[in-house]
């Protein structure tokens, strides 16, 4: 087990996100952060938060399960629990900052870009990860980035935040 | 979970799995695209054996909101009246390469006979007078929703439970929530080993709607099987209305936030004045909603059981 990101360096990277998302879209405007559940949905809650510290403006936070757009539910043994999607806005014409805890094999967001287009029609989707660990299998990348981390197949990447009852650490695992 | 064959065989934990999941269809149904790309691909064959609008439109409904191929197979128009038998039938849709089977049959076990006999995943949509787990499943959630809790809930079910398989999965699934449980109807169609039968204690029974009615949160009425009766249960439809139907003066006996529902469809005017449907207690349409979210939540928890080749 090795650590790649402390408590402290959690922080510092995501108020690092939340000045690029000012930065790049020229404030907050028209902009939206969706997270995916579990762990995106807390750090879309975090990024907001230091957005209204740097901005002084709440800007809308929403969560999605994106179990029913899964292109692998045919060969998992057990449908994954579904957990909720709330996004108590109209997407349409904003620009929607999608947020996740670790980019793979982008996947998960291929399933949350179809997730999105069928509750409305965003003028812009970027993305937002905590980690890019590599080995992707679609083409999807993230306009930002917390830290990318070189990984094998056989590692596994954890992410543990304080909203889970956890201290906040990712690490980086050697499965058995 | 790879077939649903009724709520006698679930545990609490099934049961709270499948309220939880229909709460994510519930979201689904409420925006513009109602529809999910989940079950892509798979094919559910719609059998049913007795005449139902509303249980098949439901079923129809959400297999297509999960984007499933949907085969209706119903009898007038099937091979059945030209003598083939039931598991003749049953062979002859399996080599369609089907994943899912919704079984609707005027006789007790069938559904469950076809489980064994079938690799899709079977769905009990009532079976003769034994259950009819997605109607109490869908009664679960609407109550859920409109009380934010079951346990502890004062439910009376009244009419016809005798003869009536949403009573039994309602009684079986109420149960497992933890509900105080009261039933009412006439003695004839409310026989003492009716009770035992269940294997629950604390269900009470009564026979007069006036001491039945006090005091609950829910009241679900039964439809009275007009097409089952005319062996004299009770003397004339009317005189039934007057013992045992839902009129505004009863329901005040229950709590003043109770909430009434049906299966439908109903009879007016024999268990339930027209008044008390379209009255500010009745939530019978919002089971009519819910059943499409329910009927989704179990169509995907099935969705995988099969071996992985």
């Amino acid at each position: 087990m090795k650590t790649i990101l402390t408590k402290d360096e959690i922080e510092r990277v995501l108020s690092r996100i939340a000045l690029e998302i000012i930065e790049v879209n020229k404030g907050t405007e028209d902009i939206c952060l969706i997270g995916i559940q579990r762990g995106g949905v807390h750090l879309a809650r975090r990024i907001a938060e230091k957005i209204e510290q740097a901005e002084g403006v709440k800007v809308p936070v929403g969560s999605l399960d994106i179990s029913f757009y899964r292109d692998d539910l045919s060969i998992r043994k057990e449908h994954p629990v579904v957990r909720k999607t709330e996004i108590p806005f109209d997407i349409t014409d904003k620009k929607v900052i999608l947020i996740d805890d670790v980019l793979f094999t982008g996947r998960s967001i291929r399933a949350a870009l179809d997730a999105l287009m069928d509750m409305g029609r965003p003028a812009e989707i970027q993305l937002a990860v905590l980690i890019d660990r590599g080995h992707r299998e679609l083409p999807i990348c993230a306009q930002y980035i917390g830290r990318s981390v070189p990984t094998s197949r056989d590692e596994n990447i954890e992410v543990n935040l304080r909203e889970e009852g956890l201290e906040d650490r990712v690490v980086i695992i050697k499965k058995k | 979970m790879k077939h649903l064959l009724g709520i006698r065989d679930l545990s609490t934990e099934d049961i709270q799995r499948i309220l939880q999941t229909a709460g994510s269809f519930k979201d689904v149904l409420k925006r513009d695209i109602k529809k999910v790309p989940t079950l892509r691909g798979k094919t559910v064959v719609n059998l049913f054996f007795e005449p139902s609008t509303r249980t098949r439109t439901s079923f129809e409904l959400a297999e297509k909101r999960m984007s499933m191929d949907v085969l209706n197979f119903s009898v007038p128009a099937s091979a059945v009246v030209k003598g083939e038998s039931l598991l003749d039938t049953i062979r002859t849709i399996e080599s369609y390469e089907i994943d899912y089977m919704v079984i609707r049959h005027q006789s007790s076990g069938v559904p469950h006979l076809i489980a064994k006999h079938t690799k899709a995943s079977v769905i009990n949509a009532g079976d003769g007078i034994n259950e009819h787990p997605t109607q109490a499943l869908l009664d679960a959630f609407t109550i859920l929703e409109k009380k934010g809790r079951i346990a502890g809930l004062k439910i009376v079910i009244v009419g016809d439970i005798l003869h009536s398989r949403v009573a039994r999965s309602n009684i079986f699934c109420l149960s497992k929530l933890g509900a105080k449980l009261r039933l009412i109807g006439p003695p004839t169609l409310l026989p003492p080993a009716l009770k035992e039968a269940f294997l629950i204690d604390d269900i009470e029974v009564f026979y007069r709607m006036e001491e039945g009615l006090e005091d609950v949160d829910v009241v679900m009425m039964l439809r009275i099987q007009r097409e089952r009766q005319g062996k004299g249960f009770f003397p004339s439809e009317g005189e039934y209305f007057k013992l045992w139907g839902l009129t505004e003066e009863r329901l005040r006996l229950a709590r003043p936030d109770v909430i009434v529902m049906h299966p439908g469809p109903m009879n007016r005017g024999i268990e339930i004045s027209s008044e008390v449907a379209d009255g500010p207690s009745s939530v019978i349409l919002d089971q009519v909603t819910n059943g499409i979210a329910i009927r989704m939540a179990i169509l995907y928890l099935l969705g995988n059981q099969r071996e992985i080749r």
